[in-house]
C-alpha cells in the first residue's frame, strides 16, 4: 500500500539533460546555372570503399554528361580531420564538389 | 559543409540510406538545413564496381528519385530557403525541472524522452541532488565540461548539478560524486555513437577506492559492488544526456550495441596485491592521489587461464593477434597472472611485458593494410607521412610489422586471486584525472 501511495503522489523532479549550443544559419554558396563546361571534384573522405565509388561516379559522368570534367581527389587525412589544403585547390580549380560517400 | 559554406564551392554530399537522421540532425545543428544530399543503399564497403555502378544508376532509397537527378539538381537549383530563417535554430535553454508528475509517471516520462540505460531509474528530486552536491566544494552552477557523441556532431554543456542529476539517477550514493565529477570533466563519451559499438572503461586508483569501498578483487568486473555499478552507471547516463542525447539511428550508430555499456566496466585496480606501480602512478600521479582513468572503444575481450611455462608465449601471441589490428590491447591480469608474467618473463615492471607485448605483435604488412579500420584511418595518415605509419607502408608485403604502438598497449591489475584468470581488452587509453580536485 506504501509503494503504491508514492508511486502516485505528485513530485517534483529535475531534467538531466545538458545545454545545447547556440546555433547560428549559415549561407550555402550560390548554385551553377549548368555544370557543362563545368569542373567537378569528386572528394574522396577514405572511409570504406569510398573511392571505389567515386571511380563509378565519375564514370557516370564520362557516360551520361562527357561535357562535365570530374576531377578525383583524396583527402590529405582521415575524414575526421579538417583538410583546408584540399578545400583550397578545390576552390582554386574546381566549380563544384561531390563528398562521397561518407556517415 | 566546410567547402560549401566556408569556401563558396557548391557541393552534394552523398550519404548511405541508415544515415538520414544522423544528416539531417547534423545539418541542421551547423546552421544549414538544405543542405543538398543523396542517399544511396547501405552498405558501400565490400560491394563490387558494377554494384557501386548501380546504386548510382538506381534511385535513392528514401525519396525514391533517381540518385544523380538529385546530384545534379543539388549543384545546379537555387536552394529553396525561404522559411530557414523562421526555423527554430537557438534550442530552448533546457529547463531546470520537469513538470510535476507521480513517480509512475515520471519513470514512463524518462524512459520515452530516452533520458535512462532503459533500467528503472532513482528520481532526481530537489532534496536528493542536494545531499549529491553537499559531497563537493564545487559550485552547482560551475561548468564541469562539455560533450558530444562523435566528432562531426556539437558540443553540449553540463555544469555540477547537472552531473549531480544524473550521479541520483544512477543510484549513486552522495561519497560517489568527487569520482563521478571527475569522470565527467574529462570530456570523454561513455555514449559515443560509433557504429563499431563501442563501451568505456574506468579503473580508480589512489586512497579513494576503499573510502568508498570499491572492489578490486572477487568479482571486481561483475554486478557485485555498490560503487562500481553506480559509478560506472551515473558516466553514461551523464555521457548521454550532457552530450543532448544518446538515441539509436539519430545519435547513435552502433550497429550491433555493446552490454558493456550498462556499467562502463568499471572497477578500482588492485593495488594493494599488484607486484607492479599502479596506474595513476605511471601516469604521473602520486601514489597518494585518487584518480581516476577513461578508456574507450571497448568492444572485444581475449581470455585465458595462467602463464604456461612452455607455450605463453605462444598463447600470448594469438591473444594479440585475435584483436583487430586498429586495437589498443589493456591487458587486465589477476594478481596471480601478474606475478606468473614476472616468473615466466622476468617482466619486474609493466612496461618490460608491455615491451614483450609490442615486440611480439606482428602481421604481414600486406595482411595489416587490407583491415578495413586500417584503410579508413591508418592508411590516410601513412599516406599524409605520420610514423610510424609511413615507414609501415614502405614495408615490403610479407615483411612483419608491428600491430600496435607500445605507447598504446597497457596492463592493469585486478580480481581476487581465485583462480589465474586474465584477459585482454580491446580498448583506447583517453586520460587519467584527479578525483581530489573535485571533492
Amino acid at each position: 500500500m506504501a509503494d503504491s501511495t508514492n508511486a502516485t503522489q505528485s513530485m517534483s523532479v529535475l531534467n538531466p539533460v545538458g545545454y545545447p549550443p547556440k546555433i547560428t544559419p549559415k549561407a550555402l554558396a550560390p548554385r551553377l546555372d549548368s555544370l557543362d563546361g563545368k569542373t567537378v571534384y569528386l572528394v574522396d573522405p577514405r572511409f570504406d570503399d569510398s573511392g571505389l565509388f567515386l571511380r563509378q561516379l565519375q564514370s557516370w559522368f564520362a557516360d551520361n554528361m562527357p561535357t562535365v570534367k570530374t576531377k578525383f581527389i583524396e583527402m590529405n587525412n582521415v575524414y575526421t580531420k579538417d583538410d583546408p589544403v584540399t578545400w583550397e585547390k578545390i576552390k582554386a580549380d574546381g566549380d563544384a564538389a561531390i563528398v562521397g560517400v561518407g556517415h | 559543409m566546410t567547402l560549401d559554406n566556408k569556401y563558396g564551392v557548391p557541393t552534394v554530399a552523398l550519404h548511405t540510406h541508415v544515415f538520414e537522421k544522423v544528416v539531417e540532425s547534423v545539418n541542421r545543428v551547423h546552421g544549414m538545413p538544405r543542405a543538398p544530399r543523396a542517399f544511396v543503399p547501405q552498405p558501400v564497403m565490400g560491394k563490387t564496381a558494377a554494384q557501386l555502378r548501380a546504386y548510382i544508376d538506381g534511385k535513392d532509397p528514401l525519396s525514391g528519385r533517381p540518385v544523380m537527378q538529385e546530384v545534379i539538381e543539388g549543384l545546379t537549383q537555387p536552394i529553396d530557403d525561404s522559411g530557414v530563417v523562421n526555423e527554430k535554430f537557438a534550442h530552448a535553454a533546457t529547463p531546470r525541472l520537469v513538470d510535476a508528475d507521480s513517480e509512475e509517471n515520471l519513470q514512463q516520462l524518462f524512459l520515452e524522452k530516452n533520458w535512462t540505460d532503459k533500467l528503472p531509474i532513482v528520481m532526481p528530486t530537489e532534496k536528493r541532488v542536494q545531499e549529491m552536491l553537499a559531497h563537493t566544494s564545487h559550485k552547482p552552477d560551475e561548468v564541469v565540461g562539455h560533450m558530444r557523441s562523435t566528432h562531426f556532431r556539437e558540443y553540449w554543456e553540463y555544469t555540477v548539478e547537472k552531473v549531480a542529476v544524473n550521479a541520483v539517477m544512477a543510484g549513486a550514493r552522495p561519497e560517489y560524486f568527487p569520482v563521478i565529477l571527475a569522470l565527467a570533466s574529462t570530456g570523454v563519451t561513455a555514449r559515443g555513437s560509433t557504429s563499431s559499438s563501442a563501451a568505456a572503461m574506468v579503473v580508480v586508483n589512489g586512497p579513494i577506492r576503499n573510502e568508498i569501498k570499491m572492489n578490486s578483487g572477487t568479482g571486481a568486473m561483475g554486478p557485485f559492488n555498490h560503487a562500481n555499478a553506480t559509478i560506472g552507471r551515473a558516466y553514461g547516463l551523464l555521457s548521454q544526456n550532457g552530450q543532448g542525447s544518446s538515441v539509436p539511428g539519430v545519435t547513435y550508430m552502433g550497429s550491433q550495441g555493446n552490454n558493456y555499456a550498462y556499467n562502463n566496466v568499471t572497477f578500482a585496480e588492485n593495488e594493494e596485491r599488484s607486484p607492479w606501480t599502479p596506474f595513476h602512478v605511471e601516469q604521473g600521479f602520486k601514489a597518494s592521489d585518487s584518480t581516476v582513468s577513461v578508456f574507450t572503444g571497448c568492444r572485444s575481450t581475449a581470455f585465458t587461464l595462467g602463464v604456461r611455462e612452455h607455450f605463453w608465449r605462444e598463447h600470448v601471441r594469438s591473444m594479440l593477434r585475435g584483436l583487430d589490428a586498429h586495437s589498443q590491447p589493456t591487458f587486465l591480469l589477476d594478481p596471480i597472472t601478474a606475478r606468473q608474467f614476472i616468473d615466466r618473463g622476468s617482466f619486474d615492471t609493466k612496461e618490460k611485458l608491455i615491451e614483450w607485448a609490442y615486440e611480439n605483435s606482428l602481421m604481414a604488412a600486406k595482411e595489416y593494410w587490407d583491415y578495413q579500420l586500417i584503410q579508413n584511418y591508418i592508411y590516410p595518415r601513412a599516406t599524409f607521412g605520420e610514423e610510424p605509419y609511413a615507414s609501415k607502408l614502405k614495408a615490403a608485403p610479407d615483411e612483419m610489422i608491428h600491430m600496435f604502438k607500445a605507447e598504446e598497449i597497457h596492463v592493469v591489475v585486478v580480481g581476487g586471486e581465485t583462480n589465474g584468470y586474465w584477459r585482454i581488452m580491446d580498448c583506447n587509453y583517453q586520460k587519467t584525472v584527479s578525483v581530489d580536485a573535485w571533492r
